[in-house]
């Protein structure tokens, strides 16, 4: 399969292909499968009874479950049945007896394909980076299970076939797979297993014949999924920490008497991110850091406001910059155009917000360490943890939780909340499990925004109001600029500045992309789909001025110019088809498209938007047409689509952080407004129907979501939306 | 002293009077289902039936508990609780699940009180419950199919 230039830069080391990768087949230890705290759930089960394990991704047990070692984190995006989805069609197993597990950290066995030697779960890649992967590993012990029937009935191999969970031979005998289990270990594991034909696909894709259901809705619409708020360990202490009020500023001097005689409060400790106060359990920990007094070192600090920054990235982008992309001569299409068109946009920083705010739990004990956390980059959380504690890695134990949401927020270059439960732990000296557990306020003060951004847009057009010329500059702070991931950046700009800006699908006979990195002392951090976020807006916004200054239909615009991208067409009309583009609709209310390629899927989006006469608006419907190579499970990529939409409205309609004098103005759920329920469009998602490796879904439904509400907006008051957030009125 | 029910289990509490009925719940009480989002009744992740009434537990202080009955979604198993859990599980709402336990007892909470709700009623009660992961367009569905299961 190929893959586009920009996943590299989230391709944390560096790009593997899928083929020739570590998979190894053999009978292994079943203790490859972590000790899981998450077992509770009759889904998820525990593996005490000895399974066999057919390699290190599928263990089949003699009482017929079939468990799948999911390397990945689940967030909400539904690994935990996709994954066991791709094993249970190769292997020929029956859904209801298909468990999951998540693995130990193990970056040899279970890293990320795309990413080389890192176990890691991001840039929409679970399934795309496993897919090879797993059928392999579910076809190698389907042959296993045939072999065994083929010893055991004396009979060829070649007319025994495996479905429905059972081996049948075509005299009529049967036998389910649990009971060939024990005789299919003893199998010389196969080299180079056979894959299934797509057509002969069952339970994955479009045309499987019913919905697989997800594997955690049961304890996760019960009260019983776990996460890493709800780890329980003998003697464990709860954590909060004061962290600096300003980005870049350090402890100074802390007065811990008060906090100290707070009933339940045990320890005040500082640590080189903050003062922390541990606790018998939350609430003390909380009133005990409420009683302390801190002054702070804010010599170095960020102590800008927004205005201010918003003003330093216009200058950035007012100076010479580095072209990422350049194609004919701009200079010449604008000196030959009849008319040229300008605009700039701003963009703010945004926060991840998770519903959990970010926590861990973390034990050094007889130099060991255990940590309990949703991590989204295992090898990095691990690593990092070892650094501070000198605890040699193999000797951090990492049990990954359910997260609460992550959206980027949980996979950081230095492990931010996980380094600082590590720091208290070693402060503490003692053996004691601590739970850190952020607020709200921590979390959402706590910096890794969205990067802001701005950007500035020129193009021409010839006398017949063709576009000639399309000329985008961008500016925004480097997300792997000063980390670990430096040497990640392959130019001399961060591509995230420009992804999804550079690739440009449309034919334009002169194209010019040019960016220059922000300097800012706010920490940043991907955010889902990255750049993406901001580049599909700009150029889809940008693209519906093209098409009002030159009279045409924004429908029509983007057909003439995707002459190059036969997908990318198809999909664009599959979305205006389904919503009736072009139908007559209300005076009060119109449609806007926008389309967006990101992480190798390319989604299309209609949005029908009202108009009230005092400028507040509400977004009706959303349908969303998506090619994302086969979809493994369509009911779980349609609820991707569904959230990513939801999570970019949000953002697009609600959401910024802003800065006052270097301070977040945002601390909470009152000021940093998400969506809610009431503002919640219609989503009717059609799923392009392909037999092409699975590319992700976790972030394409959220680039396209804003555009498309705001060209709506566009053709409704004749005035395009060039700063976000758009609030909840527009001027009319 | 308080004393209420907790799950129908009497509880006497002489500790800290401050103390929110959340953190009690999730650290003394040692029941996690009730997620904490953001600590000020803006999220709904907490909620809990106080006397019947869908209640943010990370708001409200041991000391107003006194002869209160509290049910948290380990104890939701009325019928409408029961209608909800079941539908939620057949419409697949779940992504990353942290809000739901609050979303459930506030849809079990309005069923009890309103049999067939409009999507209008659906917006009213319901939208003090934030999901991050947008689940809504599925809660809508699935509040929808628990009146229906509960008329037939
Ligand atoms: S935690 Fe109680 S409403 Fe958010
Ligand atoms: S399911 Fe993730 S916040 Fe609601």
């Amino acid at each position: 399969m190929t893959r586009s230039p920009t996943l590299s830069r989230r391709a944390l080391l560096r790009v593997t292909a899928i083929a020739g990768t570590g998979f190894m087949i053999g009978c292994e230890d079943p203790s490859v499968v972590d000790d899981n705290t998450n077992s509770a759930s009759d889904t998820n089960t525990n593996i005490d009874t000895a399974p066999l394990t057919f390699n290190h991704f599928i263990n089949i047990s003699t009482d017929d479950t079939v468990t799948v070692v999911v390397k990945h984190l689940d967030k909400g995006q539904g690994v935990t049945t996709g994954l066991p989805a791709i094993v249970a069609e190769e292997l020929g197993a029956r859904w209801d007896q298909m468990r999951w597990q998540y693995s130990p950290a193990d970056s040899t066995r279970y890293n990320n394909l795309f990413w080389g030697p890192v176990q890691g779960t991001g840039g929409s890649s679970s399934i795309a980076n496993s897919w090879k992967q797993l059928r392999t590993a579910g076809a190698a012990a389907r042959e296993m299970i045939i072999n065994a029937a083929a010893k055991e009935w004396g009979v060829p191999a070649t007319e025994i076939t495996v479905s429905n969970g059972k081996a049948q031979h075509s005299s009529g005998k049967t036998a389910s797979i649990g009971e060939l289990a024990i005789a299919a270990s003893q199998i010389t594991p196969p080299t180079e297993p056979k894959l299934k034909l797509a057509r002969d696909f069952k339970l994955i894709g479009v045309n499987a014949s019913g919905k697989l259901p997800r594997m955690d809705s049961k304890e996760k619409s019960t009260g019983t999924a776990q996460y890493t708020i709800d780890v329980k360990r003998p003697n464990m202490l709860s954590a909060v920490m004061a962290h600096p009020p300003l980005f870049g500023a350090t402890v100074k001097h802390v007065d811990d008497t008060k906090a100290l005689q707070i009933e339940g409060v045990e320890h005040v400790l500082t640590t080189p991110r903050g003062v922390a106060v541990v606790a018998k359990h939350h609430w003390a920990a909380l009133k005990g850091r409420e009683a302390l007094t801190i002054e702070w070192d804010d010599s170095a600090a960020e102590k800008r406001s927004s205005d201010e920054l918003t003003a330093y990235l216009q200058k950035v982008v007012s100076e010479p910059m580095t072209a990422v992309r350049e194609e004919g001569d701009i200079k010449k299409a604008f000196n030959e155009s009849s008319k040229t068109i300008e605009m700039t946009f701003d963009f703010p920083y945004l926060a991840h917000a998770t519903m959990e705010p970010m926590n861990c739990v973390l034990q050094l004990k007889n130099g060991e360490c255990h940590i309990w956390t949703g991590s989204q980059v295992p090898t990095l959380d691990v690593g990092t943890v070892a650094a501070i504690t000198g605890i040699p890695p193999e000797n951090v134990h990492l049990h990954v939780q359910f997260a609460g949401g992550s959206f980027g927020r949980r996979a950081v270059p230095d492990s931010d909340y996980v380094a600082e439960t590590a720091m208290i732990a070693k402060a503490l000296g003692k053996t004691n499990p601590i739970k850190l557990q952020w607020t709200r306020e921590d979390d959402m003060l706590g910096g890794r925004y969205r990067p802001m951004a701005h950007h500035q847009f020129q193009a021409s057009l010839d006398n017949k109001g063709n576009l000639t010329g399309w000329h985008q500059r961008a500016t925004a702070q480097s997300i792997l600029r000063g980390t670990p991931f430096e040497a990640m950046i392959s130019g001399a700009v961060d591509d995230s500045l420009t992804e999804g800006g550079k690739q440009l699908p449309y034919s334009v006979p002169n194209i010019t992309v040019e960016a220059a990195e922000a300097e800012i002392g706010v920490p940043v951090l991907w955010w889902r789909s990255v750049g993406h976020t901001f580049n599909a807006y700009s150029t889809e916004v940008f693209l519906d001025e093209i098409a009002h200054a030159s009279q045409q239909d924004p429908v029509e615009l983007r057909k003439k110019l995707l002459t190059k991208h036969p997908k990318h067409k198809k999909v664009l009309e599959l979305a205006a088809d389904k919503s009736n583009w072009g139908s007559a609709l209300p005076s009060n209310t119109a449609r806007g498209i926008a389309l967006h390629e990101s992480f190798n899927t390319v989604v299309a989006q209609v949005a029908e938007v009202t108009l009230n006469g005092d400028g507040s608006y509400r977004v009706n419907k959303i349908t969303c047409a998506v090619d994302c190579g086969i979809a493994v499970t369509p009911d779980v990529v349609k609820a991707q689509l569904e959230g990513g939409i939801g999570y970019g409205l949000s953002a697009t309609m609600g959401e910024a952080i802003t800065l006052k004098e270097g301070r977040v103005e945002q601390n909470n759920f009152h000021t940093y407004q998400p969506l809610r329920i009431n503002q919640m469009p219609e989503i009717d998602v059609h799923i392009v129907e392909s037999n092409e490796a699975p590319t992700g879904v976790g972030e394409p439904g959220t680039p396209p979501a804003g555009p498309a509400v705001a060209n709506a907006l566009r053709a409704l008051t004749g005035k395009a939306i060039t700063q976000l957030p758009i609030g909840p009125s527009v001027t009319t | 002293m308080t004393e209420f029910t907790l799950n129908g289990k009497t509880i006497q509490y002489d500790g800290d009077p401050t103390m929110p009925l959340l953190w009690y719940v999730r650290d003394l009480a040692e029941l996690t289902g009730s997620k904490f989002g953001c600590g000020i009744a803006m999220c709904g992740a907490c909620t809990m039936h106080v006397n019947g009434q869908a209640t943010r537990s990370c708001s409200l202080p041991m000391s107003a508990l006194d002869g209160a009955t509290v049910v948290t979604i380990e104890g939701l198993s009325t019928a409408a609780g029961e209608a909800v859990k079941e539908a939620w599980q057949e419409h697949d709402v779940v992504q990353c699940g942290y809000c739901q336990s609050g979303q459930v007892m506030q849809a079990a909470a309005l069923l009890a009180t309103n049999a067939m709700p409009t999507d209008e009623d659906i917006d009213v009660a319901m939208q003090g419950n934030v999901c991050r992961c947008a689940t809504y367009h599925r809660i809508r569905t699935a509040i929808h199919a628990a009146a229906k299961k509960l008329e037939a």
